[in-house]
């Protein structure tokens, strides 16, 4: 939008508005309520509820001269247009005259909410939206309290059309404003909703198989203006003002969206406050005021029955439930008799405070602790991720933005959403990857390179950036020296690194290559340029922050010199069955989690943590926007937060930590790490006004998405901003001896099968499946038809399995989901041989 | 009676055969404006010749022409053939029977905006007329009147035809567009218009069939003896179909000016078994319902005499009512057409008309109470000037008109002594 400013007159308020804003849009600015059903800030205009009828008038011009035609007073004289016009579809100009709060303008707008509400069935002591229903608040702030429609000539419609598995909708209630019709197609990328029919039999239909077929399906319940789209998780579930609300930060990915979250006490949980709906809360600069459905839906594993509840000591060789002193006790024994010899191993699914605690614990004792994440690249986020005040939604024409190794409709759907959004403004989108993914069909530039040639396509990059003669032979094909070029040009430059394909040395390469590009294009330590890492986990960034490194000559080898392992929120056993070995010996072993996973198996003390809905701490985005989460429900049981757990089996080692509050905690992390200098939970809670105004009084403009009045949370500052001479060493990636077999390549699915996800059983049916995807020459080499089951073999072990063919796969690979029921650590070659 | 300059197959009977029309000097008028002629020169004859659009709003040709974005391309031109007003039936005349000429105009219209691809855009119901078309633009292709390379100039042109799905208001332009853009039938907003954003979102004319009929003879003959049939505002020919309870409904080719009673009492021999005339729809169901006075019958048939009288000329589909005619009952009929044909994308359309129909529904059969003549006033005055489109504004002309002239057909269903 341009900045030009266009001065008109709304009711008896002058105001000033960028050129191009839209009457309604510009009431609003100006604290005039114009009501509207089918406009949403968000979406482009269509104009078609007219409820935001108002009159508008222009000065009079001279047809002759052109010249503006004054009164009497020497004011521009108005001439009004002849009809009512809808205030969504009409843009401000010059010496305009808006009247919205005339009689005839107040009567065009009772008369469409009339006609509205001859096919509305009315039921709001029903409906799910009672209490937060633009319909509702509209009819009684502009409704004329009666209808002279005989009601039993009402057209009665199906009040419960599965649009997928997670979306209902009440076609009786639908007021046809086709905002979910086109959020799924402008915002969500997803066009799987249309009308149907015609006049008064006009519908809402889902074309997709599977119904509804979309990873954002969710956020059209949030702006449908009734009652008419209601989730699955939440049809029924109670009545909006029954709930209270606490403010959360979303664990799934690092994009780090701000939840809501809706809680009510309830008899069947024994009087517990049970976590009701999760909602979104208004981030612009993270999230704006969208989630993915998986944030949406898969949040039951935080409250799910199969949690750990007690803690546990083995006793005789089994694990038994014992009191928070013996278990304590018995892990401080264990870990002291290690001494030195104790190695630590956490994930980014658990707090900065829980991280800080677990790695200074560590460090007192002598030992390491290690990111069980297996990507590199978080000392250069640090040093040249995206400069503070980056905003996503504002990148478009003249910037670019490089997508590496990474799918990220699966790992980031919201990232994923801004960035096709920023390539509608123009933003040219480089897409690297060495398989087809959903993204390409927005992108500039495909630059498209063998599993294993990910490091070195980013090096080749930035040989076509630098022209450095040490890089040549990394040197790339004519579509990435055009891909370069545009990376060169943009005038600002995101990176999405990802670790599609990769191995951990791999893995630093690219990101260093990445890291380096843009330091040579100068695009780092300022506003809308910078590394973005797509970590596996939704705090993997600040674990790196909180001093935790990965293992860089592998996990087993860094336990095999444990002389006791003490693991925090990770899996190793589940997510590699290899692993098993390093703990079946006499190591001592402490595991605190939500779940008794396989690793907990082997333990010889189990701690139950607290979930992230049960109690406080602060996450690290992948764009290092730190943000706090509040706690919206009791503990389960004798959980207690990741950090006091470490705290308290640190006094049992006389060791002191911080351990009076979260809050206390992040104190000392701001003392110590010197990004987070001078940050505090009063400043992550800071926050300001955003446009659009959301979850107020006037949720008919934007929706039911919260507002934001927790804090908007901090964006720290990369090194590069203070230091502008940074420079990167690349380093080169291994060389990969031709193997036998196929490639199995482990890729991300957003609907995977593990413990985050499984609770939520409304989820069950879109679940990935474990099905071995590869290329169609492959399948026909080796005499694969459609859904076939065939064997895998795989370091000795043998999974049998359905096999599909798909384009976009390049042949020699074999594409499995993680967690998904085969655990692969990183790709590695594997046989497949039809089923005998 | 003089030669049709448009139903020419009336002089001609085998004119829709190419031969007969190429005898006839088919196509001299393209080949002329394709090898003599800019294509600013032909908008600036089609300006001058003062040529309306037919379909109903009479909007100047070649002023919608000149508005195309320049330099844009490509461009398209799409014949509206989505003849679906209730009572006109011209285009499908032209089309069956003068064929090449519409064609010809089609390519003409094309060549002045300069678009190397037109489309034709038939009704549902069209499906046998779609396909003689398909076949007739194939022999011109044989011909090489269509194609590339069109008499040795650098000019080429295809002509397609599409079929739409059988819905009234794809013959509003915008969502004619979506139609063939493969979306729902619905209008868009204007601005774009066509012009700057049409088909596929590029610069696009789209003009009825019978106004790019017109062309031939106007390139042939000149705008100055164009401009010497019809009035002085509303020039040229104009196909007048005429239905309802006259001796002889019909097509009538006469000039812009011609008076309703002429039209109905000399060409149409006036009232069926002579009953006396009670009232008029002068464009189908699209304009108020005029009552037959003197007045109104003497009025000149032009786009700026109609609206004296309280209604519009449209597409000229004059319908006949009798004495005999319920004009409750006729609204009754309308609006359900409308209520049908309601695309459902604004409120008070969708609503309107089917709480319009519901009310005249009750009146009908008998149901209905002295106070639902004004409720359906009421509905409809509540529809007037908030709709997204011309069809939700049409759509309470029979029913306004209606209670305004024959309010008394409505209270004899509804009151006391019904």
């Amino acid at each position: 939008m341009s900045e030009e400013l266009v001065r008109l007159k709304i009711d008896d308020i002058d105001i000033r508005v960028p050129k191009g804003t839209k009457v309604v849009d510009a009431a609003k600015r100006a604290g005039i309520d114009i009501p509207v059903f089918c406009h949403h800030p968000k979406i482009e205009a269509v104009g078609m509820c007219r409820m935001c009828l108002v009159e508008i008038g222009t000065p009079k011009r001279d047809r002759s001269t052109g010249e503006k035609v004054l009164d009497e007073g020497g004011q521009p004289q108005i001439e009004f247009w002849p009809k009512l016009e809808t205030s969504c579809t009409t843009p401000v100009s010059e010496g305009m005259v808006v009247k919205v709060s005339s009689d005839k303008a107040k009567e065009g707008r009772k008369q469409i909410l009339e006609f509205l509400l001859t096919s509305h069935p009315l039921d709001c002591p029903i409906c799910d939206k009672g209490g937060e229903c633009s319909l509702q608040d509209l009819t009684m702030g502009h409704g004329s309290g009666e209808s002279h429609f005989l009601l039993d000539d009402k057209k009665h419609q199906d009040k419960h059309v599965q649009l997928g598995d997670l979306i209902v909708l009440d076609r009786e209630r639908c007021v046809q404003c086709a905002r979910c019709i086109r959020f799924q197609k402008e915002v969500a990328g997803d066009p799987v909703l249309a009308f149907a029919e015609r006049g008064r039999d006009i519908e809402i239909v889902t074309f997709s198989d599977p119904g509804f077929d979309s990873y954002f399906s969710g956020n059209t319940t949030d702006i449908c203006p009734v009652g008419a789209l209601t989730t699955v998780d939440f049809r029924f579930g109670a009545r909006s003002w029954e709930m209270g609300a606490i403010a959360s930060i979303c664990t799934h990915c690092p994009v780090g969206c701000n939840l809501m979250l809706n809680t009510r006490r309830e008899a069947s949980a024994n009087g517990r406050h049970v976590i009701k709906r999760v909602m979104p809360r208004q981030n612009e600069r993270v999230n704006e005021i969208w989630i993915c459905d998986k944030g949406r839906f898969a949040h039951h594993f935080a409250t799910s029955d199969e949690r750990l509840t007690k803690p546990l000591v083995r006793i005789d060789g089994k694990l038994v439930k014992t009191s928070w002193k013996k278990a304590l006790e018995h892990a401080a024994e264990g870990l002291k008799a290690a001494g030195e010899g104790v190695v630590g191993l956490a994930s980014g699914r658990v707090s900065n405070e829980d991280l800080f605690s677990f790695h200074t614990l560590l460090k007192s004792l002598g030992g390491r602790a290690i990111l069980s994440d297996p990507q590199a690249g978080g000392e250069l986020v640090q040093q040249v991720g995206v400069g503070q005040g980056t905003d996503l939604g504002a990148l478009g024409a003249g910037d670019a933005i490089l997508v590496i190794a990474s799918d990220l409709h699966e790992e980031a759907p919201i990232w994923w959403q801004r960035v096709i959004g920023a390539a509608k403004r123009g933003a040219t989108l480089v897409v690297a990857n060495a398989r087809k993914t959903r993204l390409d069909e927005y992108a500039g530039h495909i630059v498209r390179y063998r599993y294993q040639e990910a490091a070195r396509t980013g090096l080749g990059l930035l040989q076509a950036i630098t022209g450095a003669k040490d890089l040549l032979k990394f040197a790339g094909d004519e579509p990435l020296k055009s891909a370069a070029k545009a990376l060169t040009e943009a005038e600002n430059l995101v990176i999405f690194c990802g670790v599609e394909g990769l191995t951990y040395a791999e893995s630093k390469s690219l990101s260093e290559a990445c890291a380096a590009i843009l330091v040579e294009t100068k695009n780092v330590g300022r506003a809308q340029n910078g590394l973005i890492a797509v970590w596996p986990k939704g705090n993997t960034q600040g674990a790196w922050d909180m001093g935790l490194r990965p293992a860089e000559g592998g996990l087993e080898n860094a336990l095999a010199e444990a002389k006791a392992v003490y693991i925090m929120a990770v899996d190793p056993v589940g997510d590699d069955p290899d692993l098993a070995e390093s703990f079946s010996g006499d190591r001592f072993l402490v595991v605190q989690d939500l779940f008794m996973t396989p690793t907990a198996e082997f333990a010889d003390v189990v701690f139950p943590a607290e979930s992230f809905v049960e109690r406080e701490g602060t996450f690290t985005s992948g764009e290092r926007r730190v943000q706090r989460f509040y706690p919206a429900v009791k503990a389960l049981g004798e959980a207690k937060a990741d950090w006091r757990i470490i705290t308290s089996l640190a006094a049992g080692l006389d060791i002191e930590l911080e351990d009076s509050s979260a809050a206390a905690v992040f104190l000392r992390i701001a003392e110590e790490t010197e990004a987070y200098a001078e940050k505090s939970y009063q400043s992550l809670a800071e926050f300001v006004e955003q446009w659009p105004p959301v979850g107020e009084e006037d949720l008919y403009f934007g929706g039911t998405t919260f507002k934001n009045r927790q804090g908007l949370g901090v964006q720290l500052a990369p090194t590069a901003e203070k230091d502008r001479s940074i420079k990167i060493q690349w380093s080169a990636p291994p060389e990969f001896k031709g193997k036998k077999g196929y490639l199995l390549v482990p890729v991300v699915e957003l609907y995977n099968r593990g413990a985050t996800v499984m609770p939520s059983e409304i989820l069950y049916s879109r679940l990935a499946s474990p099905v071995l995807r590869m290329s169609l020459k492959d399948a026909k080499s080796i005499g694969i038809i459609q859904g076939v089951q065939v064997e895998l073999l795989i370091d000795g072990r043998s999974e049998e399995l359905q096999a599909i063919a798909e384009e976009g796969i390049p042949e020699g690979v074999v594409l499995l989901g993680r967690g998904l029921g085969v655990p692969i650590a990183e790709p590695q070659y594997v046989e497949v041989r039809l089923k005998a | 009676m003089p030669e049709h300059i448009l139903l020419r197959h009336r002089d001609i009977p085998e004119i829709a055969d190419l031969d007969v029309y190429l005898k006839h000097d088919g196509f001299k008028a393209f080949e002329d404006v394709v090898t003599n002629q800019a294509p600013e020169r032909v908008i600036e004859t089609v300006k001058t010749a003062n040529l309306r659009g037919r379909g109903g709003a009479g909007f100047p040709a070649g002023v919608k022409w000149s508005f195309l974005t320049p330099g844009v391309f490509p461009r398209y031109v799409v014949a509206n053939a989505d003849e679906s007003e209730p009572g006109t039936f011209k285009d499908r005349e032209i089309m069956e029977g003068n064929p090449y000429q519409f064609l010809e105009g089609v390519a003409i219209c094309s060549y002045a905006a300069q678009a190397n691809t037109a489309y034709i855009y038939c009704r549902g119901e069209f499906w046998d007329l779609a396909h003689e078309l398909e076949d007739k633009i194939e022999a011109l292709h044989k011909h090489g009147l269509l194609g590339e390379g069109l008499f040795d100039t650098e000019y080429s042109l295809r002509i397609y035809v599409h079929l739409g799905a059988g819905a009234y208001i794809c013959g509003e332009e915008t969502a004619l567009l979506s139609s063939m853009e493969g979306e729902l039938g619905q209008p868009r907003l204007r601005p774009p218009f066509p012009a700057a954003e049409g088909l596929f979102a590029k610069p696009t004319v789209v003009n009825n069939v019978e106004t790019l009929t017109n062309l031939p003879p106007i390139i042939n003959q000149g705008a100055d003896w164009y401009r010497s049939i019809g009035t002085e505002k509303s020039t040229g020919p104009k196909i007048f179909s005429l239905s309802g309870h006259v001796e002889r409904p019909g097509n009538y080719e006469l000039p812009f000016g011609t008076t309703f009673r002429e039209l109905i009492f000399e060409h149409g021999g006036g009232i069926r078994d002579g009953k006396a005339i009670k009232g008029i729809l002068p464009a189908g169901a699209s304009a108020p319902l005029l009552p037959a006075t003197d007045e109104v019958l003497d009025t000149p048939m032009d786009y700026e005499s109609v609206p004296k009288v309280g209604s519009q000329l449209g597409s000229a589909s004059i319908i006949v009512l009798d004495e005999t005619v319920d004009i409750a009952w006729m609204s009754y009929k309308t609006t359900s057409f409308f209520k049908h044909e309601s695309c459902g994308k604004c409120a008070p359309c969708r609503e309107g008309t089917y709480w319009m129909y519901h009310i005249l529904n009750r009146i009908q059969n008998g149901n209905g109470a002295p106070e639902d003549i004004d409720l359906l006033n009421r509905v409809a005055l509540g529809i007037q000037g908030k709709c997204f489109c011309a069809l939700g504004e049409f759509s309470i002309t029979p029913v306004v008109a209606g209670i305004e002239h024959f309010r008394s057909d409505f209270e004899a269903l509804t009151g006391d002594g019904k």
